[in-house]
C-alpha cells in the first residue's frame, strides 16, 4: 500500500511528510529540534505547556498563527516556521514562566539555558511539580492504572489521586516516578530562589560547572 | 394538554387559546425576572393573587408572571393591559392602592410612574419611556408578555408557527441557505456565521449528530442568556428543534449552570410541556423527525463555555478545552459532529423562518445584521438589558438609553465584551456597535456586556479585577495561561500598590501578548485583552501609579489617604460609628480626625458623611 504523504515547507525547506503525522513528528524526522515540555513518544500529545509552538502559515496566505506543534497535524501547504522571532519570544517568556515556577527541576534550568535566558523576571516559587501530567498519561494509557488525575483549576490545580488516597487500580509500579521530570534535580543540586543554572550554555564555565563531567548535559533530557 | 399533531391541529389551538384569552378584561403582569426577585416581586405576586381573589376579580383579571424586562434598575415593574400603564419600583404595600385605584377606578398612580430624568415629567405608558424608545426588542419583547411556564402564551404569540413552516413547506437546504442569506452570526461572541456552521455540520457524513444550546454565562456583570431563558425558553427549543432538522440532529442539550436555578426550571417545565404538546419527541407534528432535548447543568465554571470544554463537561470529564485544531462540527460531543449554538442566536432562528431573510438582514450594518442584547450595567442612570439594532453608537447606547452617567460624574470608558473584551474610552463614543468595529478598537463583542466606567473608576484597578476573574476561572491546564495570567496579576497588584519601575510596564506588555499569542483556548486568548486595551488607552494611569505614586480615580488603597476637611466638618460623630477600625477620633460638635497609622481605606466614613467632609488625597 502507498503511503499517503503531504508536502508542507518547514523553516523554508520543501518536505514530503506522511499524512496524520504532527509538526512535531514531521521536525523531528527531519532534524529539526523543537523543544518540549510535556510531550513523550507513546503518550496522547497533552498540549499543556506549550513550549513547542511553531509559526503556522498557508502557502498563498499572509496570516500566520501560533499553535503547539505536538498536537497540530500536518496539512497539504503548511508553511511552518520553528524559529521565526515571534517563536522564539514566546518561547523565551515561556520558559521564564515555567523556571520562575519551579527552578528545581532540571528540565525547566534545561529549558531555560536553551532559550539563553539569564535573568528572571518573576518573584521565584519553589514547586516540583510543573503539571506537565506526564504521570497522569503514563499511569493511564501505558500502566493501565486510572490512578492519577487532575484535581483543582488554575493555580490550585494539582495532581492527585482519588478523594487523595490510593486506589486498588495503584500497583505502585512507579511508572508515574519514571516518566516525572520533576523527580531530576538540576546537575548542581538545589538551587536557591532566582538562581538560574544554565552555565553549560557558556563554554569557557563548562569545566567548573559540571558535575559528572558530561558537559552539554541539558541535552540528554531533549534529545533531537 | 393537548397533543398537537399536524400544522392545522397547531393552528387550531391557537385559535382556541385566542378566545379563552378575550375573556379576560385586564392583563396585569408583574415582572419575574432574577433582579426584580431580588427586589422582592414574589412577594407583590403574592399579594396580588390574594387581594384580585378577595375582590372576586379572577375572571376578569389575568396576573401574569413574565420574565425579565430589562429595566433592572427600577423593578419590581408592573404593567397593567390594555391600558398600558407601567409602574416601577412597587412594593407589597402599593397592591391595595394599585387595585382600588387604577383597577377599580382607572386612576394613574403618580407616585408609581417613571420620572423622566431631564424634563422631570411623569411618563405613564412603557414606549414612552426613553430607555425603550430607542430600544429595538426582537427577540427580547416577548418576555413580558407571556409567561414563561406557560406554552399556551407563546403559541398565542404565534410561538412554533416557524416549526411547522420548515417540517411541512421546506427541506434543510432551504432552511440553511434562509440562515445563510440572512447573514446571523453566532451571538456568544466570536460572531461566526451561523448558517455555515450549519452548513458543515449537516455535510459531514454521519447518523448521530448533536445540536447544543450554551448557556453557561458566566462574564461579570452580564446575563442576557440567562434572561432569555428564563422568560421565554420555547423560543430557543422553536430554534433548536429548527436547527436540528436542518442539520439532521435527533438529540439535543441546554447546558445551563446550576447556578441559574429560574433558568434551569423554567427551561425544564418548557422541555416536559413541549414534549406532551408533541413539539418534541418522537414524530413532531406528524411529519416523522424526531427529536428530543435534554438539559445538561454545569457547576458554574467560566471555562466551560468554551465549546471543547462543555463538551467535555457534558461527556463527564472535567471541563477542559482541548486543541480545536479539528473543529467540533466535526468531532464534538462523544466524538459525533455537534453544533453549539449561543441562547441569543438560537432565539433569532425562528424570528428568521417567520419573518424572512430580508427582513432580517434589513436590520443593522454591513456584516453584522440583526440585533444584540447588551446587559448595561455600570455607571449609568438606566442600568438593565437592552436590544438595539446592530450598529447603534456606543454613544446612543450609553447617553440616550443608558440615561448618561449617575450623580453627574463624567463617564471614562466602557468596558464592552467582559473579561475577554476591552474598554473602550470616550473619545471612540462615535463607533457604530458591531462585531468587526468592535474588534477593530482592541475590544470585542462578546456575550454582551456593558459595563459603564467614569471618572471614579481606576483602569488599573479594572484590568487588575478581571486578571483575577480569569486566573481564577483559568482550568490551569495550559502554561501560559495558568502562569502568565498569575503573573500579570502580581504585576498589575505592584502597579496599584505603586511598585514597579520602567522596564514594568513592557514586562507586563511583552507577557500580555504572549499569552494571548501562545494559549490553548479562547480564554487564554482574549484574556490579555483588558490589559492591552487599558494600556493602549489610558497608559497615563499606569504611569502616574508607577512614577508619581498616586491614583487619579482615588480608588487604590495603598496609594491614597483619607482626611476629614475642618472646615466642612460639622461633628455629627457619623463616621466614628461605622470606622471598623476605631481611626477617628474627636469630641461631639467638635472637628473630627482620622489617624492614618490605623485607618484601613475602606471608605465607609466617606459614605455616611452628610458635610462631605471626608476627603480623599
Amino acid at each position: 500500500m502507498k503511503i499517503k504523504t503531504v508536502n508542507i515547507t518547514i523553516d523554508g525547506g520543501s518536505i514530503d511528510v506522511e499524512k496524520g503525522n504532527t509538526i512535531l513528528r514531521a521536525a523531528r524526522q527531519f532534524g529539526i529540534h523543537i523543544p518540549t515540555v510535556c510531550y513523550l513518544e507513546n503518550l496522547t500529545p497533552y498540549g499543556g505547556c506549550r513550549i513547542c509552538v511553531v509559526e503556522i502559515g498557508h502557502e498563498g496566505k499572509d496570516k500566520t498563527f501560533l499553535d503547539t506543534s505536538c498536537t497540530h497535524e500536518v496539512k497539504e501547504g503548511m508553511v511552518i516556521q520553528t524559529k521565526s522571532p515571534r517563536v522564539i519570544r514566546a518561547r523565551k517568556m515561556l520558559a521564564e514562566l515555567l523556571v520562575a515556577s519551579a527552578p528545581n527541576v532540571k528540565m525547566t534550568q534545561d529549558i531555560a539555558a536553551r532559550m539563553g535566558l539569564l535573568k528572571v523576571r518573576f518573584s521565584m516559587e519553589d514547586s516540583r511539580c510543573i503539571l506537565c501530567g506526564l504521570c497522569i498519561r503514563m499511569c493511564y494509557e501505558q500502566m493501565d492504572g486510572k490512578a492519577l488525575g487532575f484535581a483543582g483549576r488554575g493555580v490550585r490545580r494539582k495532581v492527585s489521586m482519588p478523594f487523595e488516597t490510593r486506589p486498588e487500580t495503584c500497583r505502585l509500579c512507579r511508572g508515574c516516578d519514571y516518566v516525572c521530570p520533576g523527580v531530576i534535580v538540576p546537575c548542581q543540586g538545589i538551587k536557591e530562589p532566582g538562581e538560574l543554572c544554565g552555565k553549560c550554555t557558556r563554554l569557557e564555565e563548562i569545566p567548573n560547572c559540571c558535575p559528572t563531567g558530561t558537559f552539554g548535559c541539558f541535552c540528554d533530557q531533549n534529545p533531537l | 394538554m393537548r397533543k398537537i399533531k399536524s400544522a392545522s391541529d397547531l393552528e387550531r389551538w391557537k385559535e382556541d387559546i385566542l378566545t379563552k384569552q378575550k375573556k379576560h378584561e385586564m392583563v396585569l403582569s408583574v415582572c419575574g425576572g432574577t433582579a426584580c426577585h431580588a427586589y422582592g416581586c414574589k412577594e407583590v405576586r403574592d399579594r396580588f393573587a390574594k387581594v384580585i381573589q378577595k375582590i372576586g376579580g379572577r375572571h376578569k383579571i389575568r396576573l401574569m408572571f413574565t420574565g425579565c424586562r430589562g429595566f433592572c434598575e427600577k423593578g419590581p415593574i408592573v404593567t397593567i393591559q390594555p391600558q398600558g400603564i407601567f409602574y416601577q419600583k412597587v412594593q407589597e404595600k402599593d397592591v391595595p392602592l394599585i387595585l382600588s385605584e387604577t383597577i377599580e377606578k382607572g386612576k394613574v398612580l403618580e407616585h408609581l410612574l417613571y420620572e423622566d430624568g431631564v424634563t422631570k415629567q411623569k411618563v405613564t405608558s412603557e414606549k414612552d419611556i426613553p430607555f425603550y424608545q430607542a430600544q429595538r426588542r426582537l427577540v427580547l419583547g416577548s418576555n413580558g408578555r407571556i409567561e414563561p411556564t406557560k406554552i399556551e402564551d407563546y403559541v398565542e404569540m404565534g410561538g412554533y408557527q416557524a416549526l411547522a413552516k420548515v417540517l411541512f413547506k421546506m427541506n434543510p437546504d432551504q432552511i440553511i441557505d434562509e440562515i445563510k442569506v440572512s447573514k446571523l452570526r453566532g451571538r456568544g461572541g466570536a460572531g461566526f456565521p451561523t448558517g455555515l456552521k450549519w452548513e458543515s455540520c449537516r455535510n459531514i457524513p454521519g447518523d448521530i449528530k448533536y445540536v447544543i444550546c450554551n448557556c453557561d454565562e458566566g462574564d461579570p456583570g452580564a446575563y442576557m442568556d440567562r434572561s432569555l431563558l428564563e422568560g421565554n425558553p420555547h423560543s430557543i427549543l422553536e430554534g433548536m428543534i429548527i436547527g436540528a432538522f436542518a442539520m439532521g440532529a435527533n438529540q439535543g442539550f441546554i447546558y445551563v449552570r446550576h447556578e441559574y436555578p429560574l433558568a434551569c426550571r423554567n427551561a425544564e417545565v418548557a422541555i416536559t410541556q413541549a414534549r406532551k404538546a408533541g413539539f418534541l419527541g418522537k414524530n413532531i407534528l406528524g411529519s416523522g423527525f424526531d427529536f428530543d432535548v435534554e438539559i445538561a447543568k454545569g457547576g458554574g465554571a467560566f471555562i466551560c463555555g468554551e465549546s471543547t470544554a462543555l463538551i467535555a463537561s457534558i461527556e463527564g470529564r472535567p471541563g477542559e478545552p482541548r486543541s480545536k485544531q479539528i473543529h467540533t462540527v466535526e468531532q464534538g460531543l462523544w466524538g459525533k459532529p455537534t453544533s453549539i449554538n449561543n441562547v441569543e442566536t438560537w432565539a433569532n432562528v425562528p424570528l428568521i423562518i417567520q419573518k424572512g431573510s430580508q427582513w432580517f438582514s434589513s436590520i443593522g450594518t454591513e456584516k453584522s445584521k440583526g440585533t444584540k442584547i447588551f446587559s448595561l450595567v455600570g455607571k449609568v442612570k438606566n442600568t438593565g438589558l437592552v436590544e438595539v439594532p446592530m450598529g447603534m453608537t456606543l454613544k446612543e447606547i450609553i447617553f440616550d438609553i443608558g440615561g448618561g452617567p449617575q450623580n453627574g460624574k463624567k463617564i471614562k470608558a466602557v468596558q464592552t465584551g467582559g473579561p475577554s473584551g476591552g474598554c473602550i474610552p470616550a473619545s471612540l463614543f462615535n463607533l457604530p456597535v458591531d462585531y468587526d468595529s468592535l474588534t477593530q478598537v482592541g475590544s470585542m463583542m462578546g456575550s454582551g456586556g456593558m459595563i459603564v466606567m467614569d471618572e471614579g473608576t481606576c483602569m488599573v484597578d479594572v484590568a487588575k479585577y478581571f486578571v483575577h476573574f480569569l486566573e481564577e476561572e483559568s482550568c490551569g491546564k495550559c502554561l501560559p495561561c495558568r502562569e502568565g495570567l498569575k503573573r500579570m496579576g502580581e504585576i498589575l497588584d505592584g502597579i496599584t500598590e505603586g511598585k514597579g519601575n520602567e522596564e514594568t510596564l513592557s514586562l507586563l506588555e511583552e507577557l500580555a501578548t504572549v499569552v494571548a499569542d501562545t494559549s490553548l483556548c479562547g480564554l487564554g486568548k482574549t484574556a490579555p485583552n483588558p490589559v492591552i486595551s487599558a494600556l493602549r488607552y489610558f497608559r497615563q494611569e499606569f504611569e502616574e501609579h508607577l512614577y508619581q505614586k498616586r491614583c487619579p480615580a482615588a480608588v487604590c488603597p495603598s496609594l491614597i489617604r483619607y482626611s476629614i476637611s475642618e472646615s466642612d466638618c460639622t461633628g455629627c460623630g457619623a463616621c466614628k460609628k461605622v470606622c471598623p477600625t476605631q481611626a477617628i477620633e474627636g469630641e461631639k460638635k467638635q472637628n473630627h480626625r482620622i489617624l492614618s497609622e490605623l485607618c484601613s481605606k475602606c471608605g465607609s466614613c466617606k459614605e455616611v458623611c452628610k458635610a462631605n467632609a471626608v476627603i480623599v488625597l
